[in-house]
């Protein structure tokens, strides 16, 4: 291997299997990158058609289209494929392509690791979906139908949908402790010479911040659901008040993990954005130093406010108290990092090609996500907002321009290095539009339905509700052509197209853009020096 | 490119367009207040809205102001800064947050100190206790000092959910028991659960507070205004989550006064009822209503129940095995156990707390002897009675 030297392609590579084993074995981060970034497509796709089923069924008043059984099954899928299955892999995959890349290093630290990593999700996926499918061909209990917050009792009375997705959530948990051992030790010791902490790139602070705050959050998940699995089985009484149990107990598990989730999803967004935003600018990033600190105050602050997630469930005053405040904290180091991205491009040169309209959707929108969680942590108010549509819309607008948009921006800005073709850009902006108008469309009816007392996780409503939701359901159907339409881009974009440059953006900075497009298989086997 | 500013355009104006022709029926806040909380929260929610909307409609322009002059396309040569350099620049880059900062822990965290004070305080001055139990998928209301107690179910017919017959005007917010108040008292809510967790909702009221196995949660409420307040559980129940409405009937203290009155002379009705010896149809009529009100949701209306998640009634083994003992006792797992007590850990709830002697006896009976069970014998509600 040693004697391959850069320039090699895959295709005449020695060692190398052929076919599916290529995939199963391979040990290389950009195959895994890929196999990551198509999973959680694909996972995008499954979660997607589930809640186009339940808008399908929000479309108008009355049971159409699934009954109440299979309402709640649905929209408990979706919430856990789409945070589970999607949105992590989908930063995972980003880290894979790009932390060796950006830090100069020729791979990740622990290539088995890492093929390991991988190839536990697909068996988890399976797992996660196998009860609802045998369900809908009448068979067994159907999938887990307590939503993705899996609330106690609730959790310990349902069907054994419920067993599988514990199993599920073990291995989804155990794929990103892997994952994330791997880039902390890739990112600790694999740097470039001269590459100093405070000089490697936001991308790789970002996924260092998320890969800690992941190996600190999953095992509590772990622990609990295993505790749910206890009850169910075993005459445990963790969640049971009867047997001396607590199912507030539960919703202080999930949320230890549930509320720093919100930020591994936002994280790896937050390091994505400031290179597209400086690139598309022409001018070198805002408040470098502020915006790792304001990272890791996230982070850290991000650990301590979990209980704003249950206002209603009733705690101390003093509780309530401490939880609002630290909670409003957090909107600090937020603002720090929105200051730093709008300064980037704040007299810059701009232009407008797909990724930088995708990042600055997402600046916008995330931004009405962050401003409507301000309100949230109200503990008195809340009690208004908690768990009507007003939450639903608030986190949509928190989930979706980071996941999805963010996710785009960045794929939209890599896709010529990992593709070697330029996309085509009038699709791409096209593709933006189409989400813009669709999640708008989708999400802003919401919070009006949560003002007029519309709860969360129903199948059916009043019918004062029924003209928003209409237009939602319309929005929900607009985003899902949207992905097609991306599907469409990409193949397009595999398959050829203008030729892209080593530097395939005029104002692109980073060790990334001094390899050839695509990128050579093995990249950096000689290291640079940063200087 | 342009072409795409116009198909933006067009897009953003459709959207308009959609949200206009649905105005007439939105509201763009929350329902008229009906007490204290619910004014406050209004307040807050207004005021939070506007400074809100202030500081995304000013960054909004910012960034668009940017993105239209400092193009490359229009010949804008970018700058090299990446940090504020001057003693004047960073005091400017610090004020925003220091703004934040006061609109956080001043303009919302000083009324938020106090209402959130206010919402806990239950107890000072409550003039009356009204204790509200979340059971699958009914709401129980006791009225503990007047001795009260009764179930409230959604009546939307199911023809009306399964569009076969037109949608009345409450649909799904409709009631056969509401929960009636006296307006002006300071009313002390105290809930817990049989089951899972729900949550007690009334928009009006601005509350909303957990339902939990085990534990008493407590709120209160003054409403101000007479008249019908709705609201629905709020936190996932399992399957009919969607169909367990809340309905509030605020009265005048007269009017109240007069409803205590009828509900305990028909409490007194129904304890002398359990003491009188019942004909079978008299049970099994009255079985059949309290089975398919209560039962039917899980059981299904012909007891055939949802297997797996709900067994069927008919034929089951329990429903036609004996009750009591040859001594006269309550038989373990048995029938009236089941029913009486419930099972831990599933759906099936304990329904001896929600349920009359009279009722538990006739539901017990029409389970016996419906579905195809012919099992003939019938209980008494004095049998109920004694045994539990
Ligand atoms: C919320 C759903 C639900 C409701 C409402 C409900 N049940 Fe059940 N019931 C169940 C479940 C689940 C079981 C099975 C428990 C188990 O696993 O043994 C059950 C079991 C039973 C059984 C034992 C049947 C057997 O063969 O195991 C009887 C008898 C019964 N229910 C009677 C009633 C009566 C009478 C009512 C109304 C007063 C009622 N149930 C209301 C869910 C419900
Ligand atoms: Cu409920």
């Amino acid at each position: 291997m040693s004697t391959t030297t850069a320039a090699d392609t895959h295709a005449e590579h020695h060692d190398h299997p052929a076919g599916f084993s290529r995939w199963l074995l391979t040990t290389n981060h950009k195959d895994i990158g890929n196999m990551y970034l198509i999973f959680a497509f694909v996972m995008l796709m499954v979660g997607g058609a589930m809640i186009l089923t339940v808008r399908a069924e929000l479309f108008t008043p009355g049971l159409q289209i699934v009954k109440p059984e299979l309402f709640n099954q649905l929209i408990t899928l979706h919430g856990l494929i789409m945070v589970f299955g999607a949105a992590m892999p989908a930063a995972t995959g980003l880290a894979n392509w790009m932390l060796p890349m950006v830090i100069g290093a020729p791979d990740m630290a622990l290539p088995r690791l890492n093929n390991w990593s991988f190839w536990i999700l697909p068996p988890a996926a399976v797992m996660l979906v196998t009860p609802f499918v045998l369900g809908l061909a009448g068979i067994g209990t159907g999938g887990a139908d307590t939503g993705w917050t899996m609330y106690a009792p609730l959790s310990v009375q349902t069907g054994w949908g419920m067993d599988f997705t514990i199993f599920a959530v073990h291995m989804l948990g155990m794929s990103s402790i892997l994952a994330s051992i791997n880039v902390i030790v890739t990112i600790l010791n694999m740097r470039a010479p001269g590459m100093t902490m405070f000089k490697m790139p936001l991308f790789a602070w970002a996924f260092l911040l998320t890969a800690f705050l992941l190996i600190f959050i999953m095992p509590v998940l772990a622990g609990g659901v295993t505790m749910l699995l206890m009850d169910r089985h075993f005459e445990t009484n963790f969640f049971n008040a009867a047997g001396g149990g607590d199912p507030v107990l539960w919703q202080h598990i999930f949320w230890f993990m549930g509320h720093p989730e919100v930020y591994v999803l936002l994280l790896p967004i937050a390091g994505v954005i400031p290179h597209v935003i400086s690139a598309f600018a022409r001018k070198p990033s805002f408040g470098y130093t502020a915006q790792v600190w304001s990272m890791i105050a996230i982070a850290a602050l991000s650990i301590v406010v979990w209980a704003h997630h249950m206002f209603t469930s009733g705690m101390s005053t003093g509780a309530q108290l401490y939880f609002m405040y630290s909670t409003m904290l957090i909107s600090l180091p937020l603002a720090v990092l929105f200051y730093c991205w709008i300064a980037t491009f704040w007299r810059g040169s701009i232009s407008l090609e797909t990724p930088m309209l995708f990042a600055l959707g997402f600046i916008v929108f995330f931004g009405w996500g962050g401003l409507t969680g301000l309100v949230l942590a109200d503990a008195a108010a809340d009690a208004q907002y908690h768990n009507a549509y007003f939450l639903v819309a608030h986190f949509h607008y928190a989930l979706y321009p980071t996941t999805v948009m963010g996710a785009m921006a960045g794929v939209y800005y890599w896709l010529p290095k990992w593709t070697g073709h330029m996309y085509d850009e009038r699709l791409g902006k096209l593709h933006f539009i189409l989400v813009a108008i669709g999640m708008n469309l989708t999400f802003l009816p919401q919070f009006l339905l949560g003002l007029a007392g519309m709860p969360r996780r129903i199948p059916d409503y009043a019918l004062q509700f029924a003209d928003l939701n209409m237009a939602s359901s319309i929005g929900a159907f607009i985003l899902g052509i949207s992905h097609l339409l991306f599907i469409y881009v990409v193949i397009k974009c595999v398959r050829g197209g203008q030729k892209a440059e080593a530097r395939a953006w005029e104002g692109a900075d980073g060790l990334e853009w001094t390899v050839p497009s695509p990128a050579p298989y093995h990249t950096f086997e000689t290291q640079p020096v940063v200087k | 490119m342009s072409r795409f500013r116009r198909a933006f355009a067009a897009g953003s104006l459709a959207l308009l367009g959609l949200v206009g022709s649905a105005q007439a029926e939105i509201r763009w806040t929350f329902p008229d207040p009906a007490t204290p909380l619910a004014a406050d929260t209004l307040h807050v929610h207004n005021l939070f809205m506007t400074i809100a909307g202030t500081i995304f409609i000013l960054v909004f322009a910012l960034i668009m102001y940017s993105v239209m002059v400092h193009r490359k396309s229009k010949g804008y040569k970018a700058a090299t800064f990446t940090a504020p350099r001057t003693a004047k620049q960073v005091a400017l880059t610090l004020l925003p947050f220091a703004g934040l900062l006061y609109i956080d822990y001043v303009v919302f965290g000083i009324p938020a100190y106090h209402a959130v004070l206010s919402y806990e305080d239950s107890k000072t001055n409550a003039e009356m206790v009204v204790k509200v139990t979340g059971s699958q998928w009914k709401w129980l209301y006791e009225y503990p000092a007047e001795d009260i107690k009764f179930v409230s179910l959604l009546t939307t017919p199911k023809e009306q959910i399964h569009n076969q017959a037109p949608k009345g005007e409450h649909y799904l917010l409709e009631v056969d028991n509401p929960l009636v108040l006296p307006v002006g008292k300071k009313i002390r809510f105290i809930t817990t659960s049989t089951d899972v967790i729900h949550s007690w909702w009334v928009p009006a009221f601005g509350v909303k507070r957990d339902a939990i196995p085990g534990f008493l949660r407590e709120f209160w409420a003054t409403i101000e205004k007479p008249g019908i307040y709705r609201g629905q559980c709020a936190e996932l129940c399992g399957k009919d989550h969607g169909f367990m409405p809340v309905v509030v009937q605020a009265v005048s203290q007269p009017e109240f006064d007069k409803w205590v009155a009828d509900k305990k002379a028909a409490v007194v009705a129904a304890a002398a009822s359990a003491d009188k010896e019942w004909t079978k149809d008299e049970l099994m009529a009255k079985g059949k209503d309290v089975y398919e009100k209560v039962c039917a949701a899980c059981h299904q209306t012909n007891g055939q129940g949802l297997p797996p998640a709900f067994p069927a009634l008919a034929g089951s083994a329990i429903v036609k095995g004996p009750f009591v003992d040859n001594d006269g006792r309550l038989v373990k797992d048995g029938h009236l156990d089941r029913v009486l007590n419930g099972k831990t850990g599933t759906a099936m709830q304990a329904f001896r707390e929600s349920l009359s002697d009279a009722e538990l006896a006739a539901v017990v009976t029409y389970e016996r002897n419906s579905f195809g069970n012919t099992v003939g014998d019938f209980v008494q509600p004095s049998t109920v009675k004694k045994l539990r």
